[in-house]
């Protein structure tokens, strides 16, 4: 069990989750968002602060395998929840996982700062309904991309599922 | 802790410095003094090639064991590993490995073992490659060739330089910097290879790292050599390879940040942390141009995890363990601040200014354009059209909020951040805390986004985080909330024009534009169609706000009056708007095959559905030519939706295609999310809006699912090409809009009044 240092004045909850298959306690106030616990407290930076109003989805993590705004859900909710960031896609051997490996070869991040967030809803989108439709992509990726890879966000995760290839083939 | 700006379309600092006679080579070190900081100027890219003291000083920035540095720019290790040092910082534009591609491919470097490193913020590391690049668009081409000594003035004045932005760092840095270092320290290796194995030059090749003796087979690699090639004198003009011997330079080459912006490992300024580092979260004066007046500190002190308040001049600090508690404790507080006297100024009374401004004033404060365009105007015969167009205040919405951490220890400020130019970070920071520069040690990160926000002369976090870090022991992170970024940004201006244009016989006789707004346009944006009379009339209005760079600067706003009117006076003229344009444009220009090529590609002939329309325009912007065609369809609201576009784009040679594509439809998005939803409105002296709900950008689903970008390889001066997406996008979507519902579309955003 990994725990976290505190600083002298807060007066923490302890509660209990796991990130990436790995158990944790953290003692934080019951209303600090997940996104900063796993920030600030755990060191996962991978997920990143856009706008904190569950806006932008740059803050995007799976709990219990549901998308989820980090920015917007206090830790508290987490309590006995598992938790998936960025840094725990990738298999045990350190195997990038199929939508990370699209996400490459379709060259799609520009700053890169909004592409955790819009993998993780990728990859929920993909687990959901397998192969989306354009309008499945349309409706799930809601995510803000201020550099505009929007189209190849769309490629990648076409690709992802084996319906860009599908598509090449009937052209 | 409002920026003075003086220069917003280059952020370059106004500091006078005696002009220097020019020296082509073996010119010494002139030292001037601009402002608070050591200049070194005074000759061109021949300072950095020839100059040993300041080889040296990067060398032993940069230099570790076995490894050996060429000039500022590069080191070869003896394992063969070539290290780039970029002096632009990467904020998504991918100019990192393209630049790496230019000096592989001169160098004859093997792709793998070609590493990529932040040149460190030291003035050894200035870019003298940018500043030549730039001297001919400051003073333009015929006088940049005429005037030595104006050139090397304004060198020295724009120097220290490690700007990213103008669409620069391939375009000067590349070609100047990177092809040109590539070519002579290869022609060293070929020259250490001749001696040790005792042939003729002219009998060495070089590929992949090794330099080879055709006749006998034996071959050296970098590694061995670059101890020995280090110490030659490099050639200050080598032979640069032609189109033909590229290797990489115009391939598909991945980009090499994108791994670590997959897995969730890169680290971006706002990642950085600490041992015994604390986080702080600010409020600054809600008009800008108002001071702090008072707050209580204590509802803040008594937040759980909250350990120290700070005011600033205009703004109020808390310091917590981490964000969370010390915004927290920032929203527990209750500052008041002063509007500075602005609360007069809003969205309304800027516009209304400034139309009174371009009808009363005795002269404009720029003009450019030629022929009586009165005469004109005025002359029997014409059809005259007249419009008023208006652009709103953009917010530059980079994806990850300002972050600074600072670290004030032993008398010295350690800062760590993603800014567009490292040195001038160091500069203000050290105006800011009082200290001298040396005593500033930045660290460049990378930047998630930045699209002109992140110039320092107009970043207000470096100065904050200077005078906080100097009050506290310990190491601090100054984190913008959203609803700062959004409400204290350096904006694209809001800006107003009048254009006046004459038709006759289905061309231009005449066309005035007549803009308001705090930048001057003249000599950024060139007017490219030949029309017997122009004029273009600058009106300089300033409100309270802080306007500043915004990607592709003055060619967004100028290109939207611009493009919409065109397709006003082909109305006007009964022509239609692709043929109309191509009648003002020269025969056998490159302007005209852009948009032929834009017309071919999208089928512009082709008929579309009732309710559908098509719209065309071209700009060209940082030295890169590009025309767009956007379709839309219009919903049951009456809003637009787009459902393709294309972009053909001439920037002379397309170093990185990969990336080059992705630049062009990000820009193209960039500039049909503007249009479409954003606006930053002002009331009593405020920002009103706070944040993505109340600021739209464009999502996926409305973004075009389809963007055809073709470029055209003219083999041109090399163009930028992160910013001249960006616009055409807003007048072809209007133009489109016209197209499908007859409405012209003169005011941005689009969704505030296109809705039934």
């Amino acid at each position: 069990m990994r725990r976290v240092n505190q600083i002298k004045g807060a007066v923490p909850v302890a509660i209990a989750f796991s990130v990436n298959g790995k158990p944790v306690s953290v003692e934080a106030e019951a209303d600090t968002p997940l996104l900063w616990v796993l920030r600030d407290d755990l060191g996962l930076t991978g997920t990143k602060f856009g706008c904190g109003i569950a806006a932008c989805g740059a803050c995007s993590v799976h709990v219990d395998g549901a998308i989820t705004r980090s920015c917007s859900v206090p830790v508290s909710d987490i309590a006995g929840k598992a938790v998936t960031t960025i840094e725990g896609l990738k298999s045990a051997d350190g195997v990038l996982h199929k939508v990370q490996a699209a996400w490459i070869d379709a060259q799609v991040p520009q700053c890169g700062y909004c592409q955790s967030g819009q993998i993780m809803a990728a990859v929920a989108l993909i687990e959901a309904v397998g192969t989306p439709s354009d309008a499945q992509i349309d409706e799930a990726m809601t995510n803000i991309c201020r550099c505009g890879t929007y189209p190849r966000i769309r490629k990648a995760i076409l690709a992802a599922t084996g319906a860009a290839a599908a598509s090449q083939e009937e052209a | 802790m409002m920026a003075d700006n003086p220069n917003p379309e280059l952020g370059y600092p106004e500091t006078e410095a005696p002009a220097a006679k020019p020296k082509r080579k073996g010119v010494k070190r002139r030292i001037f003094l601009a402002g608070s900081a050591l200049v070194v100027g005074g000759g061109l890219f021949g300072v950095w090639w020839t100059d040993r003291s300041v080889k040296a000083k990067a060398g032993a920035l940069v230099q570790g064991p076995g490894e050996h540095a060429f000039l500022t720019w590069m080191k070869i290790a003896e394992d063969d590993t070539v290290t780039l040092y970029s002096p632009h910082i990467d904020m998504g534009q991918g100019s990192h490995t393209a630049l790496a591609m230019m000096l592989a491919d001169e160098l004859d470097a093997a792709w793998d073992k070609v590493a990529i490193e932040q040149a460190p913020a030291d003035l050894a590391f200035a870019n003298a490659a940018l500043a030549k690049g730039f001297l001919p668009e400051m003073v333009g081409e015929a006088v940049a060739g005429l005037l030595p000594d104006a050139i090397i003035g304004m060198m020295a004045r724009s120097m220290p330089l490690q700007i990213t932005g103008g669409s620069s760092a391939v375009r000067f840095t590349g070609e100047t910097g990177m092809r040109k270092t590539g070519a002579a320290v290869r022609a060293a290796l070929i020259a250490e290879a001749a001696d040790r194995l005792g042939v003729p030059e002219s009998e060495l090749t070089t590929a992949g790292s090794l330099v080879t003796h055709s006749g006998s087979g034996r071959s050296l690699r970098y590694g061995e050599l670059a101890a020995g090639a280090a110490g030659r004198s490099l050639a200050s003009d080598p032979v640069l390879k032609t189109r033909d011997q590229w290797k990489l330079i115009g391939k598909p080459v991945a980009r090499r940040d994108i791994p670590s912006k997959v897995d969730g490992s890169a680290v971006y300024g706002i990642d950085f942390t600490l041992p015994n580092m604390r986080v702080a979260a600010i409020a600054m004066a809600p008009v800008r141009g108002g001071e702090l007046e008072s707050v209580d500190e204590a509802p803040a002190l008594a937040v759980k995890g909250v350990e120290k308040v700070v005011k600033l001049a205009d703004a109020v600090v808390v310091i917590g363990k981490g964000y969370w508690q010390a915004k927290k404790g920032l929203d527990a507080l209750a500052p008041e601040f002063s509007d500075g006297g602005n609360a007069a100024v809003s969205t309304a009374a800027i516009y209304a200014a400034q139309g009174r401004l371009r009808q009363t004033a005795e002269k404009p404060d720029n003009e450019g354009g030629s022929g009586d365009v009165d005469a004109a105007l005025g002359a029997a015969g014409v059809k005259v059209v007249e419009a008023e167009y208006r652009v709103p205040f953009l917010h530059h919405a980079m994806m990850e909020p300002f972050a600074l951490t600072g670290h004030f220890k032993d008398g010295k400020l350690h800062l760590w951040g993603g800014l567009q130019d490292p040195l001038s970070t160091r500069t203000k920071a050290a105006a800011a805390a009082g200290l001298d520069v040396d005593d500033v040690i930045f660290n460049p990160m990378i930047m998630g986004g930045g699209f002109g926000r992140r110039f320092p002369d107009l970043v207000e976090i470096i100065d904050q985080v200077a005078i906080i870090a100097k009050q506290v022991p310990y190491p601090v992170k100054l984190i913008w909330s959203r609803e700062e970024e959004v409400r204290h940004g350096t904006y694209r201006p809001q800006s107003s024009a009048m254009l006046k244009g004459s038709v006759k016989d289905g061309k231009i006789t005449a066309m005035r534009i007549d803009y308001a707004q705090s930048g001057n346009a003249e000599g950024e944006v060139p007017f490219i169609y030949a029309i017997p009379a122009t004029s273009r009339r600058h009106y300089a209005y300033q409100s309270n706000q802080v306007d500043g760079p915004w990607r592709s600067v003055n060619a967004t706003q100028l290109g939207f009056y611009t493009e919409s009117f065109m397709d006003e006076l082909a109305a006007a003229a009964g022509v239609e708007p692709y043929r109309f344009r191509r009648a003002h444009l020269a025969p056998g220009s490159r302007h005209l095959a852009v948009l032929d090529e834009v017309a071919r590609r999208s089928n512009w002939d082709s008929p579309l559905p009732d309710g559908v329309g098509r719209g065309i325009a071209i700009v060209e912007s940082f030295g890169t030519i590009a025309a767009e065609v956007v379709e839309v369809s219009i919903r049951e609201d009456g809003s637009p939706k787009v459902l393709k576009a294309w972009a053909v784009v001439d920037c002379g040679t397309t170093v990185s295609p990969v990336n080059a594509e992705a630049q062009i439809a990000g820009g193209l998005i960039m500039g049909l999310s503007s249009a479409m939803g954003e606006q930053v409105t002002i009331e009593k002296g405020a920002v009103v809006e706070s944040n993505f709900a109340d600021y739209p950008i464009l999502k996926l689903a409305d973004a075009p699912a389809q963007i055809d970008v073709h470029f055209i390889e003219s083999g041109a001066k090399t163009g930028g090409i992160g910013e001249p997406g960006l616009p055409p996008a807003s007048p072809a979507l209007a133009n489109a809009i016209a197209a499908a519902t007859g409405k012209r579309i003169r005011n941005l955003p689009v969704l505030t009044q296109a809705k039934a």
